[in-house]
């Protein structure tokens, strides 16, 4: 292992070298005076009196040898700057690609930081923070929210954890002029800001007790965005009143600049005491509801307290609860995740996505690496002589390594500046991927903070490494006779280096292929998501809000103003049907969930039985289309006074009457029993990539809610109807508006974001690669034919002709595509699995895709190739031959 | 920058010139330089050890010298000082200079 020692000796200090040397000489002068007669012990002391004071002789070397390096390092900066200076396009070529390499994990990097690991500014030592839901045995891995009598039991006896953080995502319409958009904003635990450690600027956070009562403390905490966009920085805004969801609510305090509060994709813009609850959940009030479980939280657990610790410590508490409720806590357990795998807000959209994101742009760098490397190799064959006149006047081997090394180091400290940059203008990118909607804007902002920079510089270390040593390598080794025999236009060492060089660019030949292939089976599983159906049509039907509760309505109020509304939308030109629902599929609203009992189904003791469902109006189904397997629909006559009914779904039918048909027996929802009257096909309700989970529909008149969603099944755009529908609305309530009117087709594609986050990715830094793979193919190529002029010269001369010249040459290009393919296939059929749920009913090794890819890095080899093929054809014997 | 102009005592240079004289006879170690020094001279001149490594590092790193290490017969790995072709023409340099200041020294002796 030659080079390690190289290695060593190029960056050690000198106190090795001096100590080994003292030794030697100690040795030989004591080997003398046992010569003389002394005995060994008196001949050791001898010498080391005679040597005189070792630790001063030591020192005086080691300094010599730090003035040296130092010295020694500036110089080589010095010099590596001539020549970077010299030789400008290899140089902007190098920094360019490294800089794209560099950035791009740069800007990741903080992506992560800023949206996984650390994803909450302002807030206090987040790894101690630690997400929160509660699971549900009878379902496996379904997760909801706590409840809040749960909540408040489990943090009276936890002795682990230092606060438990309650929240709830919410919104409300904020007028800001004369138009009213959504903002979204929080209900949480009164200790949310002290727990958090975030201080408002002005007034003060909720205190202890504002969290208890119904509806008991209407107060507010707004954020510095509308603080100062919608009040203008007012310093007198305490006390001031602001109406959130129908209520006035007292502005007691305005959080601090660049806090967004803690759910991951949202910036909220006022927070709301637990007790404001029943106000922005259409008047349920839950708090006392132990069945009701609703609480997004998170714990800070006690420094120095594991997960491990933790969870089982709460595990235990929740069991004790299940034991004391059983009703309500048949099966409940409860489970805690760290802030980046929080199942509950975008940190799970986004997971996967940048997981496939630092694979592609770790890969990126890589070929940069490569091609930097390949680059610095054609340059020092180039320096050849130069190098060999440096060491024949005596300069270490060692020196020149260093130089080298001193030289990447240089490309990369300049590439690794321009990568910070690059990503600080890359770090609101994501947000460009997730356009607003309904005046919500998305925040998937990057951070910037010094653990960035470290991995960022730790990629610029270790690339420079990887591409700094491989010309150094192959340099050390010149044979220094050899050299000088060779002169100018020589191929010392050209073998190995073309060896190298070969090597290097099959690496980014397959390391782009794989990159391909997986930005085609993610295209793929976009199209295949665009195209499928989710179990209802989704063409032709517009779908929009109607929300009553915040103009003031209570529930029977809303009811008879929704049924005037649906009356007057069916009557609108061009709607072919018109239905209400509780909540619409695909939307981010939280889908109910109850406890249910079924004729004849007997459940497990340990297991509660529930389904999700919604509320619906008639014409529902017949509006989206979802089929009837058997029985009927909901119609005008399901209402309050007629018998309660229900609609179950398939997979709730397969699993709670093991596939019979449901119709005619009766299914109990919290409490209450329900006729069956119909059995629906089963639908995706939340996103694509749902499983099918037991899903039932109860009518909405008899069970009224204030706030609903619209569907409406028409030919017209959502800007020809939104007109009448706006028209419709203000006769009904001039107060009122509907909500932003989007196609069905729209509302599924905002449930892609993941994979369309990902797919930018991939394609776009696959692109970069395979970019930078035919630059790389290019130079090997035409470093090649420069290298073997005399003979192809010679060949020519001897009457070979275009033809074979060509085959000559395109045949090494060919040969390192071909093996560069083959590796890259093999590691792509293996890894593109893992991109795991981001490919949606896409074979991983889908033929079409890997074929495709094939043929696209096969075509870009090749043009790379052509170029330098067709000079050799050109190549003029006699001056080939005379050079 | 580290150089000579640092530390212009005439006696490193002196042992510089010792030094690089005795290299010109071939490849050594530290020991060896000190033990030719004192043996040539008749044990009239006896190298300070502690100055000799800090410079032989120095002259080193000036380009004078090489260093490699090897085992030598007794089997002991041994850091041997080669002369470079930069050394030699410092060596025709410092023995020139020599040369004069011995002149000089002369001339004022006999004047005085």
């Amino acid at each position: 292992m030659g080079w390690i020692h190289r290695l060593r000796n190029a960056w050690s200090g000198s106190d090795d070298t001096f100590d080994e040397e003292a030794r030697f000489h100690l040795e030989q002068r004591a080997d003398e005076y046992v010569r003389a007669g002394m005995s060994a012990d008196e001949a050791g002391r001898e010498a080391r009196k005679r040597f005189g004071s070792l630790t001063l002789a030591r020192e005086r070397t080691a300094e010599v040898d730090r003035f040296r390096w130092i010295d020694d390092f500036r110089r080589d900066l010095a010099y590596g700057l001539r020549m970077l200076w010299r030789s400008p396009g290899f140089s902007l070529l190098a920094i360019l690609c490294l800089t794209l390499g560099i950035g791009a994990n740069a800007a990741v990097f903080s992506w992560i930081e800023g949206i996984l690991l650390r994803p909450y500014p302002l807030v206090v030592d987040q790894d101690r923070l630690y997400a929160v839901v509660s699971t549900n045995r009878g379902v496996g891995s379904d997760e909801t929210g706590m409840s809040w009598p749960d909540w408040l039991d489990l943090q009276r006896s936890s002795t682990l954890v230092e606060s438990f953080i309650a929240e709830k995502i919410t919104g409300t319409a904020l007028s800001t002029g004369d138009r009213a958009e959504r903002a979204p904003g929080s209900i949480v635990s009164a200790n949310y800001f002290d727990a958090l450690g975030v201080h408002p600027i002005l007034g003060r956070a909720f205190v202890p007790g504002e969290d208890t009562g119904r509806n008991a403390h209407p107060v507010t905490v707004i954020s510095h965005q509308v603080w100062k966009e919608r009040f203008h920085g007012d310093p007198q805004i305490l006390g001031k009143t602001q109406m959130l969801n129908g209520l006035p609510h007292t502005i007691i305090g305005v959080a601090p600049d660049g806090f967004y509060g803690t759910f991951v994709g949202y910036a909220f813009q006022f927070w709301v005491p637990a007790s404001m609850q029943p106000q922005f959940h259409a008047g349920v009030y839950k708090l006392e509801d132990r069945g009701a479980r609703w609480i997004e939280g998170f714990v800070r657990l006690k420094p120095g307290v594991t997960m491990a610790q933790a969870q089982a410590e709460l595990s235990a508490a929740m069991a004790r609860l299940e034991a004391d409720f059983p009703e309500t806590n048949r099966g409940r357990g409860i489970q805690i995740f760290p802030l980046w795998r929080t199942p509950f807000n975008g940190a799970a959209a986004m997971l996967p996505a940048l997981g496939v994101a630092l694979a592609v742009v770790l890969a990126v760098l890589l070929i940069a690496c490569a091609n930097v490397g390949n680059l610095l190799l054609v340059r020092a064959f180039a320096r050849q002589q130069e190098m060999t006149i440096r060491l024949s006047i005596g300069a270490g081997r060692r020196r020149l390594v260093k130089q080298l090394l001193t030289e990447g180091l240089m490309l990369s400290v300049i590439a690794g500046i321009g990568g910070v940059i690059i990503a600080t203008w890359l770090r609101d990118a994501l947000a460009i991927l997730t356009p607003p909607h309904n005046g919500i804007i998305l925040r998937f902002a990057g951070a910037l903070d010094w653990r960035v920079f470290a991995m960022s510089a730790s990629v610029c270390l270790v690339s420079t490494l990887v591409f700094g040593l491989v010309p150094a390598f192959v340099t050390s080794d010149i044979d220094l006779a050899d050299a000088l025999r060779a002169q100018s236009g020589s191929v010392v060492g050209s073998r190995r280096a073309a060896w190298v060089r070969s090597t290097l660019v099959v690496v980014q030949i397959a390391l782009s292929f794989v990159l391909l292939a997986g930005a085609g089976l993610l295209l793929k599983s976009v199209q295949a998501m665009r195209t499928v159906s989710p179990g209802f049509t989704t063409g032709g039907v517009l779908t929009t809000s109607v929300d009553a509760f915040t103009a003031g309505y209570n529930v029977a109020r809303a009811r008879i103003l929704q049924d005037e509304l649906i009356r007057r939308v069916r009557a609108i030109g061009g709607v072919q049907s018109a239905a209400l629902s509780a909540i619409t599929p695909f939307s981010y609203a939280s889908v109910p969930s109850a406890q249910i009992a079924v004729d004849g189904y007997d459940p497990p003791r340990d297991q509660q039985p529930s389904a999700d469902y919604n509320m619906v109006g008639p014409g529902y189904f017949e509006t989206l289309g979802i089929p009837i397997i058997s029985g009927r629909t909901f119609t005008d006559a399901d209402d309050e006074s007629a018998a309660r009914v229900a609609i179950v779904d398939q997979t709730m039918a397969a699993q709670y009457w093991r596939g019979s048909d449901p119709v005619g027996s009766r299914v109990q929802m919290n409490g209450r029993w329900l006729q069956v009257v119909g059995l629906a096909k089963a639908i995706k309700t939340r996103g694509f990539l749902d499983a099918p989970t037991p899903y039932f529909y109860v009518p909405l008149r008899q069970n009224p809610t204030a706030v609903v969603g619209l569907q409406i099944r028409t030919p017209l755009a959502p800007a020809a109807i939104r007109p009448s529908l706006v028209r419709e609305v203000h006769a009904l309530d001039s107060n009122m508006a509907p909500g932003e009117v989007i196609t069905m087709r729209e509302q599924l594609e905002r449930t892609t974001s993941s994979q369309l986050v990902a797919l930018t990715m991939l394609i776009v830094f696959g692109g970069l690669a395979l970019v930078l793979a035919a630059i790389g193919l290019y130079g090997v190529m035409a470093a090649t034919v420069a290298q073997s002029a005399r003979q192809l010269a010679l060949r020519v001369a001897l009457g070979a002709d275009t033809a074979h010249v060509l085959r000559l040459v395109l045949g090494t290009g060919f040969a390192v595509t071909a093996i560069g393919l083959a590796i890259g296939l093999a590691f792509a059929l293996g890894t593109t699995r893992l991109m795991g749920y981001l490919l949606y009913e896409v074979n991983p090794r889908d033929p079409l895709v890997f074929t495709t890819a094939l043929v696209v890095v096969a075509l870009s080899a090749a043009a790379a190739c052509t170029v330098p093929a067709f000079r050799a054809t050109r190549t003029d014997p006699l001056q080939a031959l005379r050079g | 920058m580290l150089s000579r102009r640092k530390k212009p005592d005439a006696l490193q240079g002196t042992l510089d010139l010792l030094v690089l004289k005795t290299l010109r006879r071939g490849p050594h170690h530290g020991y060896g330089i000190a033990a030719d020094i004192q043996s040539i001279s008749g044990d009239i001149l006896r190298v300070e050890e502690g100055s000799l490594y800090p410079a032989l590092h120095r002259m080193e790193h000036l380009g004078w010298i090489s260093a490699e290490w090897q085992t030598t017969e007794n089997n002991r790995r041994a850091r041997i000082y080669k002369l470079t072709r930069a050394g030699e023409r410092r060596l025709a340099e410092e023995q020139e200079k020599w040369a004069q200041l011995t002149k000089g020294v002369a001339k004022v002796l006999r004047f005085a």
